[in-house]
């Protein structure tokens, strides 16, 4: 085998980078997200199946992963974020990285449906092929609305993570999505709101760029607005006890908060957005501790997926 | 390619490899205690 490319020199490929493609970052709050879905659900697994089940969750999640990064190579090397990225970096071979992505997520599916149930296999499929076909390849360059489906792939893993210690769908686990599909544009627009101009260089359409930062700002406000009641909703069906429901208010309450002066102000020339950042900050703080408290309501106050 | 490249090379694939066997050698463990769990042999 001889390493010569048709395009610039690749180095050689170490298993580093193809650790990278996977997103461990991302990789990271669905591992989580999905951990506290299997938790929280009611009824029981067995330890070992339900550790199966979630890392099959973080094994789709880096295919996709890493299907997006193929398809994106382009875009990220005109981006300051994602240039260092290993396929922007040459690093290694596109069809490699296809290839790779294709593999994890295929085997992330059939081991999921072989170990666990096939229900839940086929939600990890479709929340794949949303993330990798639908989000990637058809919305993301071609309409500001982007993130909002977008946000939809990041919400399948709690999801997935419930339906495979519940065997069916209730309106608990889709609460559960809906939380995170209505947490992602604040989460993602405070980011565009601070790196605006490495989007619009890539050609990315990103509501700031292409509706404006006022537009923008309203919508991060109107997003936490809805968040705050979905947030509570599960206690409001039954399915917490107050734990979870006293957490939801506090954390959503300041989320709506953060997102107030970032709503009133604009931005001025070379400014440091701290508003911006300090709610994209907490954003992600929020997803862990909301759904730390999911889990530790079950464990302290109702039945857990142990019990 | 010059030696110095065949060595980055040869080392590149050699960790490639040895990722690559571990994490199958933990797929065949992960699956062995799937199959005792679901066959109920021991539990």
């Amino acid at each position: 085998m001889t390493a010569t490319a048709a395009q610039t020199q690749t180095l050689p490929a170490e298993w580093r980078d193809f650790f990278a493609l996977t997103k461990p970052r991302v990789m990271s709050l669905v591992v989580f997200t999905g951990l506290c879905g299997l938790l929280a659900a009611p009824g029981h697994i067995h330890p070992v199946i339900g550790f199966t089940a979630v890392l099959c969750i973080a094994l789709g999640a880096g295919g996709a992963g890493a299907l997006n990064m193929w398809w994106e190579a382009d875009i990220d090397a005109m981006m300051k974020r994602t240039a260092k990225r290993p396929l922007p970096g040459g690093r290694l071979r596109r069809t490699d990285a296809r290839d790779f992505g294709i593999v994890l997520s295929v085997a992330s599916v059939l081991i999921l449906g072989l170990a666990v149930h096939w229900l839940a296999a086929s939600i990890l499929a479709a929340s794949i092929l949303y993330y990798a076909v639908i989000y990637t390849i058809w919305l993301k360059p071609r309409t500001p609305q982007n993130i909002v489906i977008g946000g939809g792939a990041g919400a399948f893993p709690p999801l997935i993570g419930w339906v495979a210690v519940t065997g069916e769908i209730t309106l608990m686990p889709v609460l559960l999505f809906a939380i995170i599909f209505m947490w992602t544009p604040p989460h993602f627009w405070a980011l565009a709101l601070f790196v605006k101009t490495d989007y619009a260089k890539a050609g990315i359409p990103m509501l700031p760029v292409v509706a404006g930062e006022v537009a923008t700002r309203r919508q991060i406000l109107a997003y936490a607005l809805v968040l705050l009641p979905v947030s509570i909703a599960p206690y409001w069906i039954g399915g917490t006890g107050a734990i979870y429901a006293i957490a939801a208010t506090a954390l959503s309450l300041l989320f709506v908060a953060l997102c107030i002066p970032v709503f009133t102000r604009r931005s001025a020339e070379n400014d440091p957005m701290k508003p911006e950042k300090r709610l994209f900050g907490y954003s992600v703080l929020y997803l862990f501790a909301l759904f730390a408290a999911l889990v530790a309501d079950r464990l302290i106050l109702g039945q857990g997926a142990f019990a | 390619m010059t030696p110095e490249e065949e060595e980055q090379f040869k080392k590149a694939r050699r960790g490639r490899n040895i990722a690559l066997a571990l994490v199958l050698g933990a797929l065949v463990v992960l699956f062995y205690a799937i199959t005792i769990v679901k066959t109920g042999v021991v539990e």
